[in-house]
């Protein structure tokens, strides 16, 4: 997994409440069996016109956010499916990190397993800065996880709760099944107590 | 002094008797009795476990199926979608290489993973269940910790058969009184979602608990459970009592002989103790509720069938503007009565609405009836087993007869990543758990409703209050 420690980029204002997993990446393209390759099919049904020709209107396709490596959302970002390839396509797309009062909770865990940055603030900062974005030319954002901080250049500064945990993975982008195996004494002695059902174990 | 043991909920007691280690300063690890695993989040996974050089460490405790982009053409029909048939073939060479038990293609008990895990009786009481998808909540309605995980997971599921998990939060919802007839578990799971909204419950595991979810047959907690994502929450859980106990006896997985009795003593002691406490408490009276539509593209956005698309101009401003996005998105104006929605699709079908006792609730409906001239109306049975188990009661007949399709088990239009889809713009009621734009078919109009209502619909041209249907 790539670290995540100090990101600086420009930010993109999606300014949407509950941006669902099927918004973020459409079924139709879940069908490839690779992780790569999904970029281009991020926000698809907002991005292209069903004729597949781009919306120029999306806010993405604004030559001002070209670039950007940072969204800024309104609340429960990736609520609904599962599917993890709302990361990768965010990510393949360019982002590192999205800034949303509230994440659902199975894609904030599977962002931090791609060494992509789930990051809350309050309701507050979230307006301010979806505001600077909208108003200041290349907007640009510091997302510090070392320091758990947003700023700005122009006086903002907010700090982020993030487990720690998580954290610390992101920080040194560590492999979570290698530390969970560190304890496979623990599992083996586990097991060993709770066998599998014998229904399961006869083929 | 002999001091009391400390008063635990449902979850507590699960969560506790699979702690395999408490790591200072990390995630607790949890060990996972059954991982059930489908086409469409598993591949990446596979690969991988592939390129660490790791196997799968509990064979038998993982479980596969297809379900989320076969057709529901008659099976032996050949896929045209090749890549969705090149998504299927890697998960058969998967389960082949690394041993695990498939429901393939062409089992007679294939059918929605969330479908069969219940009906074969792999779900179970004080079970740890995960699923590469957000529905695996359905399970905990056997008092079960069922919980949806990414790819990222199942890939860890497979390595270790463990989970990292942070310890979530844990709301109990109370249910009193009794629901009124023609109100369905998927009313009152829509009614929640409309109260609490759809990240109501986000952080928490939910217990749904009172006289009104007692009364629930297995089906109904299912499809409670099941919804409970749409909240927010990470599972939803329904203590297991006699029902539960009655309905998972002589299932062709679950315990037999003695080992069903010590499976039994251990189920009857995992309800919450009284007193137990829960991080937040939510009461809802069931009395209060109704048979529900939603008008918008979150199942939080519900409406009573009696009521009206409702004004957007009191609400607060972020609010008010994804309501208006999804009216114009819906086609829909502000103050139009719901029964004066017309309508051109109807699917009956998905984890949330596609077993037996949905099935037989449409059909009543349905029967002796037509549906209406300009809909397009299907059934899609959750699994082989419901598909066969309607056949032998007739119930293909009545929804033939009625000029419903009669369709083979899968996912289907629930979220249209086979061939039935809605064209743009094409409205349709659906028992599906998801409204999102685009959802069963970019640009299609999806309200949520209960098998009733949906079948109610298919006839009426509209949707319609089931409680003044005349049943035939
Ligand atoms: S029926 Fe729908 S919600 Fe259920 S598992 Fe399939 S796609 Fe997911």
């Amino acid at each position: 997994m790539k670290p995540f420690t100090v990101h600086r980029g420009r930010v993109a204002p999606l300014d949407r409440v509950n941006v669902d997993t099927d918004q973020i990446i459409p079924k139709q393209f879940l069908k490839r069996i690779e992780k790569t390759g999904f970029g281009q099919f991020v926000f698809y049904d907002w991005r292209f016109g069903t004729d597949g020709k781009k919306n120029p209107d999306f806010v993405l396709h604004e030559p001002r956010y070209e670039g950007a490596s940072i969204l800024v959302a309104g609340k429960n970002f990736g609520c609904g499916s599962s599917r993890e390839h709302a990361v990768w396509a965010l990510a393949d797309f360019g982002f590192r990190a999205v800034i949303s009062s509230s994440f659902a909770d199975i894609f904030a865990n599977n962002s931090a397993k791609n060494g992509f940055l789930a990051v809350p603030l309050s309701d507050d900062e979230v307006a301010q800065l979806m505001q600077r974005a909208q108003e200041i030319d290349d907007y640009q954002l510091t997302i510090d996880l070392e320091k758990c901080e947003v700023r700005d250049d122009q006086g903002f500064r907010a700090k982020f709760p993030i487990e720690e945990f998580t954290r610390h993975c992101l920080l040194n982008g560590l492999d979570d099944i290698g530390l969970t195996l560190q304890h496979e004494a623990e599992i083996t002695a586990y097991e060993a107590s709770h066998p599998a059902p014998a229904t399961l174990r006869a083929s | 002094m002999k001091t009391m043991a400390v008063a635990r909920t449902l979850f507590e007691k699960i969560w506790e008797a699979h702690l395999v280690a408490q790591p200072a300063g990390r995630s607790p690890i949890l060990y996972i009795d059954l991982h059930l695993v489908h086409e469409v989040t598993s591949p990446q996974a596979f690969d991988g476990l592939r390129a660490a050089g790791r196997n799968v460490r509990q064979p038998a405790r993982t479980v596969a199926t297809v379900d989320h982009n076969i057709p529901t053409e008659p099976r032996g029909t050949p896929i045209t979608d090749l890549i969705a048939a090149k998504q299927i073939a890697a998960l058969q060479s998967n389960c082949k290489e690394f041993g695990i038990r498939l429901f393939d293609m062409d089992s007679p008990e294939q059918g929605i993973v969330h479908v069969i895990g219940p009906e074969l009786g792999l779900t179970q009481p004080g079970m740890t269940i995960v699923c590469g998808d957000s529905h695996t909540s359905t399970h905990g309605a056997f008092g079960a910790l069922a919980f949806g995980i990414g790819t990222s997971e199942v890939e860890h599921v497979l390595a270790t058969q463990c989970l990292a998990q942070q310890r979530p939060k844990t709301m109990k919802i109370d249910v009193r009184g009794r629901l009124a007839e023609g109100v369905t578990a998927k009313d009152l799971a829509l009614g929640i979602i409309g109260q609490i909204g759809t990240d109501g419950a986000t952080g928490h595991v939910i217990e749904y608990a009172g006289p009104a979810v007692r009364a629930l047959s297995m089906e109904g907690r299912m499809t409670l459970c099941n919804m409970s994502i749409e909240a927010g929450a990470r599972a939803g859980m329904v203590a297991p009592d006699e029902t539960t106990i009655a309905y998972v006896k002589g299932k062709r997985f679950a315990p037999s002989g003695a080992e069903w009795e010590k499976a039994v003593a251990y189920w009857r002691s995992l309800p919450s103790d009284d007193g137990a406490e829960f991080d937040e408490v939510v009461e809802i009276d069931a009395a209060q509720l109704c048979p529900f539509v939603t008008w918008g593209t979150n199942p939080g956005m519900v409406a009573p069938v009696t009521g009206r698309v409702p004004e957007v101009k009191g609400l607060e401003e972020s609010d008010r503007r994804a309501a208006e996005l999804a009216l114009q998105y819906m086609g829909l104006e502000p103050g139009l009565r719901i029964e004066d929605i017309g309508i051109d699709r109807v699917f009956i079908g998905s984890c949330t609405n596609s077993r037996l006792e949905d099935l037989r609730a449409a059909a009543r409906v349905a029967r002796g009836h037509h549906v209406n001239a300009k809909v397009r109306a299907m059934v899609v049975p959750g699994s082989q087993t419901v598909k066969r188990a309607a056949e032998q009661e007739g119930l293909h007949r009545i929804f033939q007869d009625a000029g419903f399709e009669w369709r083979e088990s899968g996912c289907s239009m629930c979220l249209g990543m086979n061939p039935d889809i809605l064209q743009p713009g094409e409205r349709c009621a659906s028992t599906s758990n998801r409204n999102f734009e685009g959802r069963q078919g970019r640009g299609g109009r999806t309200h949520l409703v209960s098998p009733m209502m949906a079948a109610a619909a298919a006839i009426a041209g509209h949707f319609t209050d089931i409680r003044n249907w005349k049943y035939q």
